[in-house]
């Protein structure tokens, strides 16, 4: 050794890594104190006179004002989509609608960050899934809708497929500007006029999303945007001049909805809730599988219609599996929403906090045996920490309804005919997941789980190529692919045979 | 001294069986007695409508295709039968005709509806329809056997079981097709005829929690409460037609199912 | 036909279907997990605590024909010494040379905290009788080498013949003695990651301290998917029989951003007991002055130029 070798420090390993902070900028988003209703094309104030706040779930902090739409408001709102349908946009060649749409996600791109902040800061949920799944998948969803806009003969065999006219869209908290892209993109890209209700806690990027309209020029009064509680839904469901309307959101209101619009001849989809059964074989790829245990309830703080809220695993690999999963759980970081480091952010809003507590109290109460990583949540906004029931019965109410939050209720099946009748034990049939090695059982539980979306050996993936909703009490109506066009179009009859 | 013919008695079709209205009770129509289903044997016949619906959407398309083309071959043997308690020969004729044309659906709905998504990521993803299940059929009153049919057979097709309420004015077409369906290799339980009053009988079908669709092709003006009544378990609801034939028709009784599994080694 | 010996101490073979059952590994959805963990955010005090444990955990490493004592002298100056400006930055963990080379880097590491690996069993293709790597082993130990970096016998491993490649590892780590051993699969030639899992399996199984991703002589070497494969082995063994087992991705790890993520990786695998370089081990040859002209960065605030950081 040299000298210098011999001067060379020789401090012990340190220990203890913490991450310090990585706050995504919040600088790139500007906010108006106060939004009106977006109506034929440009902000007005609302005519109801109302406003009401918008917070962000993570401080609490008012954010800024929206318009509460009133009868009026949404009156107007119909009327401007009506105008524009019948006043340019139905007759536009397909072509050049399609171009409108391109430029959409092509803004939507281009935007995407000042999107993705907004979005975690109106919402609560973590800027890296903002970042790397609401929006990329928001501009993918214009992007594939746009090119069939000119192409609609093709997806349905001998039919001249017509828009329907003013669509009524009413979209949930969970996913505001994805849920919005699902909407409008298949809409538009079917010569339909659109007014859109977002989310009463999630309203921001959808106002935003009205510049990117003013930059695309799309025509005045082709997307209208009033924004409110759940009594502007209403209204835009009562109206007369809306020929079909399409509901994300929970069953109960689904219902209420579908009742409201009996005997109107109005077309309807609706995209519910669900209870999905995520169902672990003793062959799965065990760190693969629990990764999508994380993946299916974790994500999006559980505020996902579609989440594996329901994990059946096989018996013979219960204790691995909850072990895994435990000590996964302590890995994930619950915080700010606009760190990116954060996987689990604030709960979207104080009610549906207090709904959460309440049925996690419930399960407690039942007998259902609880589990929480430690985990330090800030003061100020709505948290919960991800939870793990184990020891549930079937008939439990953490199993059976559905929590929308971070909450998993773990049951366990001995075959896969009694994974098959649990996991189709319920009213609900969104989706559900399986795990593995084996291909033939997996085709067999594929057919056999009454479930829109089946993922096996994944979970919680989505894809505007994918068409994506439920059987029974989850909805009825496609939303994405070939099959999503299929509800803004008339299918004008061919020849009757006979 | 010429024969008295010997009558035929109009009961209801509910799993297979022939039985009598639980109630005891019938109606006349179109000069018969003819049996008047209560809401228990609406019960009845959607209970048997959900035991047969596992066979029914199991069985390979080739054979549901069969099974569909079978009983075009039992009304062409009986067409006089037909013609005589339904709108006469030519309204047979098309009725036997529209079972070939969905018999020969049966396996290729699923290649015309189904697609292959081409996701951005390494996933095959497909989606492919699957029947809805039990489906509940209020069938137009004229014509009183081709409107059944019209209605019924892109329900069977699809995997479905189904539970009709037959034309109100003349239901003896609907029991004679039951009798052929009898005949035809249609498990038990796949198809239930009721005939009744449809304003005692309609909204039990369309409350009903157990059955997963409504086609209320011969409502009128009960639709409102009709479906109303079907949102209780959000009922598909189609206001079906008895004029319509197409693929389309099928798709409104199916679900999609989409399936995602990753590629990889 | 070879017949495996009894097990070492500590670690039997699964009777029962629980773990470490050999399972199987979804290659989709672990490189979605590694992917995910790459996009961690390492700012400020937790990146400088990141470089200064890459410095730690690096085995400092030269492979070539033409390695001299000239060019591990060099070598070993910076491993002891990786900035001479700044005493503050670690000495590596070890240098990693050819068997020819371990008596001049013991030379020039004494005294100092640096290790010395010496590969060996026929590096880099161990197509050599399994007598001839035993010697080779014994040898290098002999000579002093602080740790054996040795190859598996993919050949039997890919023709079924694992008891063949388990007998090998159980007679080098006897030739070892004190001395740690590394157990090299060589991910590349394995093909899938199932086989990734099961050779992880089969060196702990069979004895190994470490198991290593490469030789660093494919083009395939470490990626951060299999290292996450291998760490999940070392977790499952740990778990079933509390044996804790190193690791060490080596080859294709040449930026100091590389190591960072590797580190998030282990650090959210593993837990913070790994972070260590008793368990954790960074092979490579380029990334030590990616790092040092990092960690300089972060003292200075300034970024850096390649010319002020010395080639060895």
């Amino acid at each position: 050794m040299t000298d210098l070798e011999r001067k060379q420090d020789r401090s012990p390993v340190p220990s203890g890594w913490d991450y310090a902070p990585a706050p995504e900028a919040r600088d790139i988003v500007t906010l108006e104190e106060r939004y009106g209703v977006y109506v034929g094309g440009e902000f007005v104030e609302p005519r109801s006179g109302e406003h009401l706040a918008t917070v962000s779930p993570s401080s609490e902090e008012q954010l800024a004002e929206v318009a509460q739409a009133g009868p009026e408001d949404v009156d107007l709102a119909v009327g401007a989509a009506r105008d524009a349908f019948e006043n340019g946009w139905s007759a536009l060649a397909p072509s050049e609608r399609a171009k409108y749409l391109f430029r959409i996600a092509r803004i939507l791109q281009e935007r995407s960050r000042e999107f993705a902040v907004l979005e975690s800061l109106d919402g609560g949920k973590p800027i890296k899934e903002s970042r790397d799944v609401d929006l990329p998948l928001s501009a993918a969803h214009f992007f594939y809708y746009a090119g069939w806009a000119d192409k609609l003969e093709y997806a349905f065999p001998n039919r001249s497929p017509r828009p329907v006219g003013v669509a009524g869209q009413i979209i949930p908290w969970n996913f505001p500007l994805l849920m919005l892209s699902w909407k409008i993109a298949p809409a538009l890209a079917a010569g339909n006029t659109v007014v859109l209700k977002p989310a009463e806690t999630t309203p921001l990027t959808a106002l935003l999303f009205a510049d990117v309209l003013r930059q695309a020029e799309l025509p005045p009064g082709v997307v209208n945007i009033v924004t409110g509680d759940g009594r502007t839904g209403a209204e835009l469901v009562k109206h007369p001049g809306v020929d079909k309307i399409a509901f994300t959101g929970s069953t109960e209101v689904g219902k209420a909805i579908q009742r409201e619009l009996a005997g109107s001849g109005k077309r309807l989809t609706l995209e519910l809730g669900g209870k999905a059964a995520n169902i672990i074989f003793d062959d799965a790829a065990l760190d693969q599988a629990v990764e999508g245990i994380v993946n299916g309830i974790y994500f999006n703080q559980g505020h996902v219609c579609c989440a594996g809220s329901r994990l059946l695993v096989q018996e013979s690999i219960y204790e691995p599996v909850i072990e895994k999963l435990k000590r996964r759980l302590t890995t994930l970081r619950v915080g700010d929403p606009l760190d990116k480091n954060t996987d689990v952010g604030a709960i979207n809003s104080k009610q549906q906090l207090e709904k959460i507590e309440e049925l996690v109290a419930s399960g407690e109460e039942e007998g259902a045996e609880i589990y929480q990583p430690p985990c330090r949540l800030p003061e100020k906004g709505y948290w919960f920490v991800p939870t793990v029931f184990t020891n549930v019965a079937q008939s439990y109410r953490i199993a059976q309804e559905e929590i929308f939050g971070p909450v998993l209720s773990v049951l366990t099946f001995r075959t896969p005919d009694e994974a098959v009748e649990k996991a189709n034990n319920t009213p609900y049939g969104l989706s559900a997941g399986v795990w593995t090695e084996k291909g033939s059982r997996i085709l067999s539980m594929a057919n056999r789980l009454e479930a829109g979306v089946v993922w096996a050996n994944t979970y919680n993936r989505f894809d505007p190529t994918s068409p994506f909703g439920g059987y029974k009490e989850s909805g009825f109506g496609r939303e994405g692919g070939l099959h999503g066009l299929e509800p803004y179009l008339e299918l004008d009859e061919s020849e009757v045979r006979g | 001294m010429s024969r008295l013919p010997v009558r035929k008695t109009y009961k209801l079709f509910i799993g297979g069986d022939f039985p009598r209205s639980e109630s005891g009770r019938t109606y006349e129509a179109q000069g018969q007695n003819v049996a008047r289903a209560s809401r228990k044997d609406v019960r009845d016949a959607v209970r048997s409508a959900r035991g047969a619906f596992a066979k029914w959407r199991g069985m390979t398309a080739y054979n549901r295709g069969q099974v569909l083309y079978r009983i075009a071959e039992m009304m062409e043997s009986r067409m006089e039968e037909f013609a005589e308690r339904a709108g006469g020969r030519k309204e047979v004729e098309t009725a036997v005709d529209r079972w070939v044309w969905y018999a020969g659906w049966a396996d290729k709905y699923a290649q015309v509806l189904g697609t292959s998504n081409p996701v951005a990521a390494p996933y095959f993803n497909f989606t492919i329809p699957e029947p809805t299940g039990v489906v509940g059929i209020v069938a137009p009153d004229e014509p009183p056997l081709d409107g059944l049919v019209a209605r019924l057979a892109p329900v069977l097709v699809g995997g479905n079981t189904a539970v009709a309420l037959a034309s109100e004015p003349a239901p003896l077409a609907a029991i004679e097709l039951a009798e052929a369906l009898a005949t035809a290799d249609v498990p038990g339980g796949v198809v239930n005829i009721l005939t009744g009053y449809r304003s005692e009988l309609a909204p039990w079908l369309a409350g009903h929690m157990d059955v997963n669709a409504i086609d209320l092709a011969g409502a009128d003006g009960e639709i409102p409460e009709l479906e109303r009544l079907a949102a209780e378990n959000v009922k598909r609801v189609v206001r079906g037609r008895a004029d319509r034939q197409s693929p389309y028709e099928i798709a409104a009784f199916l679900e999609l199912k989409t399936v995602w599994h990753p590629i990889g080694v | 036909m070879a017949k495996a010996p009894a097990l070492p101490s500590g670690f039997e073979l699964p009777l029962e279907p629980r773990l470490p059952r050999i399972g199987s590994i979804d290659q989709v959805a672990v490189e979605e997990r590694a992917a995910a963990l790459a996009r961690r955010s390492i700012k400020r005090e937790a990146k400088r605590f990141a470089l200064d444990m890459a410095v730690r955990m690096m085995d400092l490493t030269t492979l070539e024909g033409q390695d001299t004592p000239g060019k591990i002298a060099a070598l070993t100056s910076k491993a002891i010494r990786p900035d001479p400006a700044d005493a503050s930055v670690p000495s590596v963990a070890a240098v990693c040379v050819y068997p020819n080379l371990v008596p001049a880097a013991l030379e020039r590491v004494r005294g100092s905290s640096v290790k010395v690996a010496s590969v060996a069993t026929a590096f880099p293709s161990g197509q050599s009788p399994t007598q001839v790597k035993v010697a080779e082993v014994r040898e290098v130990v002999d000579m002093g080498a602080h740790e054996v970096d040795m190859v598996i016998d993919r050949g039997a491993f890919l023709s079924g013949r694992y008891a063949k490649v388990y007998d090998e590892i159980v007679q080098v780590k006897d030739a070892c003695g004190e001395a740690h051993l590394k157990v090299i699969l060589e991910v590349g030639e394995l093909g899938t990651y199932d086989n990734v899992r099961r050779a992880s399996l089969l060196a702990m199984a069979a004895g190994a301290d470490f198991i290593k991703t490469s030789t660093g002589k494919l083009p395939q070497a470490a990626t951060l998917p299999v290292t996450l494969v291998m760490l999940e082995a070392i977790r499952d063994v740990y778990h079933e029989t509390g044996r804790k087992i190193g690791m060490k991705p080596a080859g294709g790890i040449r930026q100091a951003k590389q190591a960072v993520q590797y580190l998030v990786q282990l650090y959210e695998t593993l837990g913070a007991e790994w972070l260590t370089p008793d368990l954790y081990r960074l092979g490579a040859s380029t990334l030590l002055n990616d790092v040092l002209m990092q960690i300089r960065k972060e003292k200075t605030g300034r970024y850096q130029s390649p010319d002020y950081f010395t080639i060895d």
